[in-house]
């Protein structure tokens, strides 16, 4: 038998409070509230499930989640493509690299709400630049008052923020593969899209994993845009969960069924990124036969 | 297969011609390689062979003079045009691909029919013992595995102008090590390729190649035969860089009529023709080379033997190495087991062996 030290736990007990007060504990208050009707501050009932029941039929919220998920999935589409070309066109070395990093990584600067503030006036049809133009070449273009505008507007926003992450992330990817590779593939006569798909794109992988996950989770939470450019409107259009949870919680102070919701919020996204993640980890290793 | 020549061929890099004689990476050089040949070039780190493999290759276009093949100027063709293969020091493999479409992917680049594809892929792979991963995927394999795709992905074309190789086996474990050189040689006996081997390893160089080339800070010290670099190393730098340990130098010099080596007079016959160029040679200048493999132990003052300390002996196996001293120099020779020198010894330095240069230079 080997001897047994119990101590030893006690050198795991600062990472336990650390992780106590900055995540359990607060997520223990929501848990305490979704069970509970706040009805004063000093007078509540406990209601079990009855909050996350009456969330999970909620119709609004199903609308919300649905947006949700069209929303983050475009988000992806559009900027995951955009940012490996990006980061394929950007010179690699001088002072143009320097130059054209700086540039690209300027959006990432820039506060949410300024954003929404920027686009906001950038897309008025009266003073804005892309407004007036739109609706000079005869496009009926306005945010406030159709949806699709207003969701495109948004989405435009989000890709306009926050493409250069992920070109970024391609851009210092693509500097991390070996120059032999390429020198290989010149002498092996690979084409230009060879080169891509087969050296390229795998040696991507990693990077592409972190840059999904992070504009998922990012886009899933999506609040201060629409907020800005118009309240979650016109009608619902851009309501996306975020705004949805905090018309529940702050505007109409249903402390209860807004915890519930939260805590389903939160284990959609931790769902969600879960199977992204394990789907990507097998993408490009599982056993394929090509060629 | 090709006739490979370089005429005038240098290289700096970055844009322009350097200044300075020394601020080429590639200083000027012309060099002519025979078509199926067995080539290696053979230097330390950094001393430009391996941008002279590049230039040949087409991957680095030299900043100056041609490179020809078969007589065509093939300088500013690319590696496609000039259908070279080339094997890199670390293993490149196509990740996502099976080891039969990482050795594939060459042919199918070139648009081989399926059944040719098939046959040449299956003989290369016979060839490099792969038969039986064939179908695993290329990225979970080992580094040795994996440089033994790169190394087939460089022999699968038949119809090759030249096979590079940039120290293909340095991260091939030593047991490996000696057969793939083993089976290289062979394949260069079944394909007739012109093989071009570069590398560190003077081992490597001399087993593989028919004519080693030998570099030093960015030009060629010496080509010849494995045999002539061994024997008549026309450079104290090839001296000491091949064999191990490398040639012995101690300082020479004639005065009053005699040969003078590590300050002992000298007497013993001396190639007349020789000695005239000896006794014209300015002070200092002048140094004795001989391997520690031709040192014999001689009897006490015989002519042309040389007085020395012995500092240690060491038993190595098969011989033993002797260091001693001679005046300020260290003289290492290769002895006999059965000699056991201590003290003093005498050794024997001048004879067919001994070489003499001039400013690092050979005499002859």
């Amino acid at each position: 038998m080997k001897p047994v030290d119990q101590k030893a736990w006690l050198l795991v007990l600062p990472v336990v409070l650390c992780v106590a007060f900055s995540a359990v504990l607060p997520l223990m208050t929501i848990v305490n509230y979704s069970v509970q009707d706040i009805i004063s501050p000093d007078q509540r009932v406990f209601v079990g499930t009855e909050w996350f029941r009456s969330v999970l039929r909620d119709n609004d919220l199903h609308e919300a989640l649905l947006r949700q998920l069209v929303f983050s999935l475009a988000v992806l589409l559009v900027e995951i493509p955009l940012g490996i070309a990006l980061a394929l066109s950007m010179p690699a070395t001088g002072w143009r690299a320097s130059a054209v990093l700086v540039t690209v990584a300027l959006s990432l600067l820039i506060p949410w709400n300024v954003v929404g503030t920027i686009w906001q006036i950038y897309g008025r049809t009266d003073i804005g630049l892309l407004g007036v133009t739109l609706t000079t070449l005869g496009v009926d273009y306005n945010y406030t008052g159709s949806s699709v505008d207003a969701w495109v507007t948004v989405l435009v926003m989000d890709v306009w923020h926050w493409t250069p992450l992920v070109a970024l992330l391609c851009y210092a990817g693509l500097r991390a593969i070996p120059d032999a590779y390429y020198q290989a593939a010149r002498i092996d006569g690979a084409s230009r899209l060879a080169v891509f798909r087969y050296i390229q794109l795998p040696k991507l992988r990693g990077v592409l994993m972190i840059a999904v996950l992070l504009r998922f989770m990012d886009s899933f939470m999506i609040y201060t845009e629409p907020f800005v450019l118009t309240g979650g409107g016109p009608g619902n259009a851009t309501t996306f969960l975020s705004q949805y949870l905090t018309q529940k919680a702050v505007g109409q102070f249903d402390l209860g069924p807004a915890a519930a919701f939260s805590l389903v919020y939160f284990l959609i996204i931790l769902l969600l990124c879960f199977v992204l993640y394990n789907w990507m980890q097998r993408v490009g290793t599982g056993e394929r036969h090509d060629g | 297969m090709a006739r490979i020549e370089l005429t005038d061929l240098a290289h700096a890099y970055g844009d322009t011609a350097p200044a300075s004689p020394d601020g080429w990476a590639l200083k000027p050089l012309t060099l002519e390689w025979e078509d199926g040949g067995a080539y290696a070039l053979l230097g330390p780190s950094g001393c430009g062979k391996t941008t002279l493999l590049n230039i040949i290759s087409g991957l680095v276009a030299p900043t100056r003079g041609r490179v020809l093949f078969d007589g065509r100027d093939v300088t500013r063709a690319t590696p496609q045009e000039r259908n070279i293969a080339q094997v890199f020091q670390f293993p490149v493999v196509y990740d996502t691909m099976t080891v039969r479409a990482n050795l594939a992917f060459p042919l199918r680049n070139r648009g081989l029919p399926d059944a040719q594809v098939r046959e040449r892929v299956g003989r290369i792979a016979e060839m490099l013992e792969l038969a039986a991963d064939l179908d695993r995927r290329a990225a979970g394999l080992t580094a040795d595995a994996k440089q033994k795709i790169s190394l087939g992905r460089g022999l699968v074309r038949s119809d090759v102008s030249a096979v590079l190789f940039d120290e293909p086996l340095t991260v091939i474990d030593p047991h490996l090590k000696w057969l793939l050189r083993r089976k290289l040689k062979q394949i260069h006996h079944e394909l007739k390729l012109t093989l071009v081997y570069v590398t560190h390893d003077q081992v490597e160089a001399l087993t593989f190649a028919d004519r080693v080339v030998v570099m030093s800070a960015g030009r060629i010290v010496q080509s010849g035969t494995p045999e002539e670099l061994f024997e008549r190393p026309t450079h104290e730098f090839v001296g000491h860089f091949i064999g191990s340990p490398g040639m012995n130098f101690l300082p020479a010099h004639w005065r009053d009529g005699r040969l003078w080596v590590a300050g002992q007079p000298m007497a013993g016959a001396l190639d007349a023709h020789l000695m005239e160029r000896i006794a014209a040679a300015p002070e200092g200048r002048l140094r004795l080379g001989i391997r520690p493999e031709y040192l014999r132990l001689a009897p006490a003052e015989q002519p042309g033997a040389l007085h020395v300390r012995v500092e240690h002996t060491q038993d190595v196996g098969t011989h033993r190495m002797m260091t001693a001293r001679a005046g300020d120099t260290l003289l290492r020779a290769r002895l006999p087991l059965d000699a056991a020198p201590a003290g003093e010894a005498w050794l024997a330095v001048l004879g067919p062996h001994a070489c003499f240069y001039l400013d690092a230079e050979l005499m002859r």
